[in-house]
């Protein structure tokens, strides 16, 4: 992927790119530390359609969203000659009982047979998480298992 | 009433007015700046209430303002910026100079104010205010647009063209001889060259000469070397704001973030008391005479502005509707024009009118360049829609 960086002078970077439909997906970093979103307008490639300003939260969690995906496709992919077997990504919400809690504490592969394989956080892939890591809000983790035993995971991640 | 009771009875009611215009402003998504200059001329001689006591603190307190907002300005960019911003934009900047100078310095001639009147009057229609422009810019959702970045790279060029500028105009200002005249612009020349070369070689040890972890510490030591350096200028005759400035240059990294962040809210109060200082010392009678010029000058130098951006843009190929956004984007004028005519009237005594038409001039340029850059793209869309009317019938 071709990214373009054009300097801001005074405020920051722009870093962006054309995705298939023609239109320029990217951020632009302010020197302070701020994140600003923006997408091309689809009439007119030299206009902003919208520059959304994203806290280091916020925009961790699509970083999250955005990345989530295509970790969950290979996993899928990888399994493909093994039936029953499926990955999904399930959040870590703020009402979460385990919400600040070690991994360990969920007692997920015990309980549900269902392992997780990584948690995605800030945009950074956590492969294999031990059972000291503590989870927060805002976390996706990567759970390799049976439909049922998937269920019965985000029914503990949500309900406890 | 005593004299300190009374000095602080009309300093506190100024600022307190100017809060409110300036609340006021907000409320409309204008720059406050034309009417800090309204509030100026409202309370200073030959305005509705003059206020003595507070005119002396305003002439101190408007220096320091116009210290900081360049010091500020030299802190917002890098030296690596400004060189990439020179070598980028050196033509269209040319083009900028050119276009929108030559307007002021025909008033000028027109009115009889000489050469010092027309490079002053020159400096005041062609420098954009790039404090006004780049908070539309961001208000507008267009920083991350096409043609963002070469709007931004003229008003770097512009405040480049500045530190050459102002020397030039003390100088001329000073009524100093040809040679000692140059002498003056060799050494601004070379302060500014060596202190280019040395923030791109060494800017980390001038940032670890003032950072401090201490804020209260840090602030003193910002603050003071600030004053020290554009007292110096002052005293070489390179003029104060460009000390400044430059100071604001060699300074870089995270030192510059922090002091950026620690020295806004009290740039944003000097500078402010600056205009009104401006103000307080421009006779509101003086402006009707000028009026039609400050019009005149007002509708060329919009055109020209804008001409100028769409030129520069063009040569990016940015489209049409791009092109519009780019040259209203520029249209503002305000604190560097004010600061030249400030420059022109204190140090070179030079005609009262001349600070009346600068006051009149930056009235309508702050509010019509906001107003400029949100009616740019309407107004291309109905010219085209004008150009090719819609098909009729089948």
């Amino acid at each position: 992927m071709n990214v373009d960086v054009t300097a801001l002078p005074g405020i920051g970077v722009r870093k962006d790119f054309e995705v298939r439909s023609g239109r320029r997906v990217g951020v632009v970093a302010h020197r302070d530390g701020g994140l600003d979103l923006i997408l091309s307008k689809q009439e007119d490639q030299d206009a902003c359609a919208a520059q959304v300003p994203l806290t280091t939260d916020e925009a961790a969690a699509l970083a999250n969203l955005l990345g989530a995906p295509q970790l969950v496709e290979k996993l899928n992919a990888d399994h493909r000659d093994m039936p029953g077997i499926v990955t999904r990504q399930l959040p870590v919400g703020e009402q979460s009982p385990y919400e600040g809690r070690m991994l360990g504490e969920t007692r997920m592969r015990t309980r549900t047979k269902a392992s997780i394989v990584a948690a995605m956080r800030a945009g950074q892939v956590h492969p294999s998480p031990g059972p000291d890591f503590v989870l927060s809000a805002g976390d996706l983790l990567v759970v390799v298992g049976t439909p049922d035993g998937l269920d019965a995971s985000l029914a503990i991640l949500t309900d406890g | 009433m005593g004299a300190t009771a009374l000095a602080l009875v009309q300093l506190g009611s100024i600022l307190f007015v100017l809060g409110v215009l300036g609340r006021v402003a907000g409320r409309f998504g204008m720059s406050p700046i034309p009417l800090y200059l309204l509030g100026g001329l409202a309370f200073g001689k030959g305005g509705v209430i003059e206020l003595q006591s507070a005119s002396e603190f305003g002439h101190v307190a408007g220096e320091i303002g116009v210290v900081l907002l360049l010091l500020l300005l030299g802190l917002e960019y890098t030296a690596p910026e400004l060189v990439t911003g020179l070598r980028r934009s050196w033509l269209a900047g040319l083009v900028d100079i050119v276009a929108n100078a030559t307007p002021g310095v025909v008033v000028a001639l027109l009115l009889g104010w000489g050469l010092v009147g027309a490079v002053t009057l020159g400096g005041v229609t062609y420098i954009s205010s790039s404090g006004i422009a780049a908070k539309v810019l961001n208000d507008l959702g267009r920083l991350g647009n096409r043609e963002t970045p070469v709007v931004l790279s003229i008003l770097v060029f512009e405040d480049l063209a500045m530190a050459v500028y102002l020397p030039i105009l003390t100088t001329l200002l000073a009524g100093m001889g040809y040679l000692a005249g140059l002498r003056t612009l060799a050494v601004a020349l070379l302060a500014i060259t060596v202190v280019l070369l040395m923030a791109l070689r060494f800017g980390k040890y001038v940032s670890a000469l003032v950072d401090s972890a201490d804020r209260e510490v840090f602030l003193l030591q910002l603050l003071g070397a600030a004053l020290l350096v554009a007292g110096l200028a002052s005293e070489l005759n390179v003029s104060t704001a460009v000390g400044a400035f430059l100071l604001g240059i060699a300074i870089s990294g995270s030192t510059a973030q922090n002091a950026a962040r620690l020295l806004e809210p009290l740039r944003d109060l000097f500078a402010a008391i600056f205009f009104v200082a401006f103000g307080l010392n421009t006779d509101p009678k003086a402006i009707p005479p000028v009026l039609v010029w400050a019009l005149l000058l007002a509708v060329v130098t919009t055109v020209t502005k804008i001409g100028t951006g769409w030129w520069a843009s063009a040569r990016q190929r940015i489209g049409l509707m791009g092109r519009a956004r780019a040259g209203a984007a520029l249209v503002a004028r305000g604190e560097f024009s004010i600061v030249i005519a400030g420059l022109a009237v204190t140090v070179g005594a030079m005609d009262e009118k001349l600070a009346a038409l600068a006051s009149a001039y930056v009235l309508f340029m702050a509010v019509l360049g906001p107003i400029a850059a949100r009616v740019a793209e309407p107004v291309v869309r109905s010219v085209q829609r004008l150009r090719r009317p819609a098909p009729v019938g089948g």
